[in-house]
């Protein structure tokens, strides 16, 4: 069955610029959201763990710090190394400005589709990991290559549970996916939602670098992937990466929770829709990470070379995912 | 006369006059008449292609050029494509060579070596336009040869380039050989060899005829497109032949190979059982895994390109067996999107793979290695080429907003919007297709990070590659060409959507894939995207994030790499190809099969001491050793046994040509 698209070319000037005002406000959410959904996992687990922990806004306050000091740049980086903060926050900007997380009234849901947007995040990873290798130091190209192993195995997993998902649809487009699940609620709840949700959850932890694939918290050669390639980066630059990385946790999350759980999200442009759709949002996006916190506490990290196990069995579920959602289609 | 023969005649008359001048011209100005000449060459073979995908065929036979057979020429849209293709990236490489080939007046820019260029690619713009069996063979040798005089240029310089052209020479004539049989025997079944005679009595074949002349040929141009199994010669040859050569011969000659598939799978038979779609799809999934997979342990930066070559004609083949099964199973809407997807990749791939080869050739004249393990470090010696190799990177990883996306995000359309009623073979085929364009995908991303990223970033490993300089002007302006078909066809894929829409309405096969402008719209399917905001708002965004950065934070200051604190850094610290690689090659342990010796050595005093600790590690190609080493084993052995029959006597020969002429009369009588 073939979904029609969610956005008609109605030429309605103004209902074209509210669109695209929830559009920037959707962005300028999860940019604001970001830092504090990672103080309040912190906070989370440092409860969990029996410690006190930091505020929720310390991530925030972090930041500010950051971007006031100076930024320095290795003897022999080049502009890869320069432009990388830019292209990753750039990158992450523009997916949750076009993921249809407050409506799927969203203007650029006609121009991306999410394909598009598992290629962007992979674009922002690819700026980093290629920063990391111009650095020239030994840190910068083991993270570069550890991320790179890893991304390797993500995005095939993100696609093949980017099908799952668009095959009971008919498309590949945001909006359509999440227009039908909030209309159509026996697709949400089929074997290969299912399926492609396990899939699409792994492939986050890997892609946003949390436990059981990369532990944020620590510094050891070992084990750090993510860091090791930002070990360089200092003032602003720092900044900005550390922004965008938490922007595409609360971006992955959120198109778990909107993509899974669809409900709340509006379908118009009404503002109150909208405000209750954000609300909503930040809600679901609450519930998620305090279990990505709760199963951090539990979780330890796995050896590098056993991840790709992991990453192997998270294929399997999208494979698996697609051919349920193409039998039962 | 019709424009696409004016530019035909243009361009043949401009080959044999940039051959002459490659003879005759003093070294000083050779590189740059052959140059031009071959872009001349180039521009008019695609205007020719232009003028066919736009409308205008054009066929002509002149029956008096050859004995027997005569010369017969039909270019049509599906040719014109081919054409387009080839004459772009002709153009380009023309513009290039000059500067590559300079003024030394041997090794590639010899007199032969340089007369030959324009040649090769007339001898390629003829294989399209061929209109019957005999001129289709006869463009498709000359291209074979040229293509491996001009793969041995340097021959007297590196003796692997003699194994690479011996391996080229056996393969492609293997391939001719298989390719020669099937089109004879569909010229015999058919009763005419000129391919509008085919054509129409193509349904009156028997199937076991026409199943044969479609194993024969998919056989040869397998090998020719460099399709695994039938591979090996591909990384050798491109590898070892001068860049501009490489660029043209995996940029352009290698799509020959899907051209043949198309004409004669998709056009002269048309279509054919729903076994062939899946042997031609399996044969796309093997060569796009196994080539990526190859291509991202590789440390031969020419290697790693090749290997990717086969990658991509592995995704083109994966979409046109895609689109032969829809269409079989009647889905002619998603078929067309599917064959505009591979088509759309053969020209995605032609402009990036001319960009990287041409890349590779100037980090080669720079530093004289292509071993990604001696590079790095040129991006601040070599800025524009980095850039413009950053450009092709971006298009072969297929990352947004770059070219190869656009073709992958079509072929997944299409295997994502096939009828859910079409039949089990779809429903198990198409899935599993996805997951092999996705791990591609992903092993692709992490290759072509690794070939920028540890060959032009950090800090050079080696003197060769400190030493490096930039390259000319004109090597410059070439990969500036390529960047920029590059770029157009990543931010407007829609205006090749009237071409393909022709293209596939030839191939019978569905049409009117793609509409709109700005916006990427597939007809009768729910897709769209727009490169073109995808491409504004990624740079748009990334520059105001930058701009704003900037102006409000402190400015940038350049301070000694600190990585953790630990002492004053050198390149032997850095990572290299072989190590970003490893924990891929660790994951893929089970395909790629590695050979790792570990020899330690301990002093006289006591064996638990070590003296010295050595490693080898070789990662042969395990298709090659298990199929081509035993076949190659079997010929010598055969080799060595009829070495007998020769014992040097005039009169055993004699005698064995005597006998030979009674069998044959013999069995001339009695049939």
């Amino acid at each position: 069955m073939v979904a029609p698209l969610p956005v008609a070319a109605d030429g309605q000037g103004s209902r074209m610029s509210a669109g695209w005002a929830v559009a920037a406000a959707q962005a300028v959410l999860v940019a604001a959201v970001a830092p504090l959904l990672l103080g309040f996992t912190r906070a989370v687990r440092a409860r969990l763990e029996g410690r006190g922990g930091g505020r929720i806004a310390q991530p925030w306050r972090d930041l500010r710090k950051q971007f006031r000091k100076e930024p320095l740049i290795p003897a022999d980086a080049g502009v890869f190394f320069a432009a990388a903060p830019a292209v990753l926050t750039a990158t992450s900007l523009m997916v949750a400005a076009a993921v249809p997380y407050l409506s799927t009234q969203n203007p650029l849901a006609s121009s991306t589709d999410l394909i598009v947007v598992v290629g962007l995040l992979l674009l922002g990873t690819v700026a980093l990991a290629l920063a990391g290798l111009d650095t020239g130091t030994a840190f910068g190209g083991m993270g570069a290559s550890r991320e790179m192993t890893i991304a390797a195995l993500v995005e095939p997993t993100l696609l093949l549970s980017v099908f799952a998902l668009s095959t009971r649809v008919g498309s590949t487009n945001l909006s359509a996916i999440v227009a039908a699940g909030t209309t159509d609620q026996a697709r949400v709840f089929s074997p290969a939602s299912a399926l492609a949700a396990a899939a699409l959850a792994i492939a986050t932890l890997a892609e946003a670098g949390r436990l059981p694939v990369d532990n944020p918290a620590t510094h050891l050669e070992l084990t750090m992937v993510h860091e090791a390639m930002t070990l360089e980066y200092s003032g602003r630059d720092l900044a900005l990466v550390e922004w965008a990385s938490a922007m595409r946790l609360t971006i992955l999350l959120g198109l778990l929770a909107t993509v899974f759980v669809p409900w709340g999200v509006a379908t118009n442009l009404h503002p109150v829709a909208v405000a209750l759709a954000a609300a909503l949002f930040v809600a679901k996006l609450c519930v998620l990470s305090g279990l990505l916190a709760v199963a951090e506490v539990f979780t330890a990290k796995l050896r590098l070379f056993r991840v790709p196990e992991l990453l192997a069995g998270s294929f399997v579920l999208g494979l698996l995912a697609v051919i349920t959602s193409a039998v039962l289609a | 006369m019709t424009p696409v023969a004016a530019a035909l005649g243009g361009a043949f008359s401009m080959a044999a006059g940039g051959a002459l001048a490659g003879l005759v011209t003093p070294a000083r100005w050779r590189s740059a008449v052959v140059g031009a000449a071959t872009a001349g060459v180039g521009i008019a073979g695609a205007i020719a292609g232009l003028a066919a995908v736009s409308g205008t065929g054009w066929q002509v036979r002149l029956p008096d050029l050859l004995p027997l057979a005569g010369v017969s020429l039909t270019v049509d849209a599906v040719g014109g494509w081919f054409l387009l293709l080839i004459g772009g990236v002709a153009a380009v490489v023309g513009v290039y060579t000059v500067g590559y080939t300079g003024q030394t007046g041997h090794g590639p820019a010899a007199r032969g070596a340089l007369a030959l260029v324009p040649l090769f690619v007339a001898a390629m713009l003829l294989v399209p336009a061929a209109g019957s069996v005999s001129t289709f063979l006869l463009a498709w040798e000359l291209m074979a040869v040229t293509s491996l005089l001009l793969m041995l240029a340097e021959h007297r310089h590196t003796p692997a380039v003699r194994t690479a052209g011996l391996w080229y020479a056996a393969m492609t004539q293997a391939g001719f050989v298989a390719v020669l049989l099937g089109l004879a025997w569909l010229a015999a079944a058919a009763g005419g060899e000129s391919f509008d005679t085919i054509r129409d009595r193509a349904a009156q074949l028997s199937p076991l005829a026409s199943s044969g002349v479609f194993l024969l040929c998919l056989a040869g141009f397998a090998s020719k497109a460099g399709v695994v199994p039938l591979h090996p010669w591909l990384p050798r040859a491109h590898a070892e032949a001068p860049s501009h050569v490489s660029a043209l011969m995996s940029a352009a000659m290698v799509k020959l190979g899907v051209y043949g598939i198309v004409r004669i799978a998709f056009d002269l038979l048309g279509g054919g059982p729903r076994w062939w779609w899946l042997l031609l799809g399996a044969l796309g999934a093997l060569s796009a895994l196994y080539g990526i997979l190859q291509a991202a342990v590789a440390t031969d930066l020419k290697r790693l390109l090749a290997f990717s070559t086969s990658e991509n004609v592995g995704l083109i083949l994966l979409g046109l067996a895609a689109a032969g099964l829809l269409a079989g199973a009647g889905q002619f809407t998603v078929a067309g999107v599917a064959v505009a997807a591979a088509l759309l990749h053969a020209a995605n791939h032609a402009g990036f793979k001319t960009l990287l080869f041409c890349g590779a050739g100037s980090v080669l004249r720079a530093t004289g290695t292509r071993d990604l393990d001696e590079l790095g470090g040129l991006s601040r010696r070599m800025p524009a080429t980095t850039v413009l190799v950053g450009v092709g990177v971006l298009g072969a990883a297929a990352l947004p907003p770059g070219n190869g996306f656009i073709s992958e995000w079509l072929l997944l359309q299409a295997l994502l919007h096939r009828d859910p009623a079409g039949g089990t073979t779809l429903i198990i085929a198409a899935p599993v297709a996805v997951a092999v364009v996705a791990l591609t995908a992903g092993v692709g991303v992490a290759t072509y990070v690794k070939a920028l990223g540890t060959g032009f970033l950090a800090r050079p490993r080696s003197t060769k590659a400190s030493d490096a300089v930039e390259s000319p002007p004109t090597m410059l302006a070439g990969m500036g060409l390529a960047a920029a078909v590059c770029a157009g066809l990543a931010v407007f894929p829609a205006v090749t959507a009237p071409a393909l829409d022709r293209v596939t309405s030839g191939l019978r096969v569905g049409s009117a894939p793609m509409q709109g402008g700005v916006d990427l719209q597939l007809a009768g399917v729910a897709a769209s995207i727009s490169p073109l905001w995808i491409a504004v708002g990624a740079v748009g965004l990334a520059v105001a994030v930058a701009a704003v950065a900037r102006t409000t934070g402190r400015t940038r200051r350049r301070a000694a790499a600190w990585d953790c604190g630990d002492g004053p850094l050198t390149a032997r610290m850095e990572y290299t190809s072989t190590s970003f690689a490893e924990p891929l090659q660790r994951v893929f342990d089970d395909v790629l099969a590695p050979e790792q010796d570990i020899d330690v050595t301990h002093p006289a005093e006591s064996a638990y001491l070590v003296r010295t600790v050595e490693y080898r590690r070789r990662l042969p190609d395990r298709v090659e050793a298990r199929l081509f080493g035993p076949l190659m084993t079997a010929v010598s052995s055969i080799g060595q046994a009829a070495r007998g029959l020769a014992t040097g006597s005039v009169h055993r020969y004699l005698a064995y040509m005597l006998t030979a002429l009674v069998a044959v009369l013999i069995a001339g009588v009695f049939r």
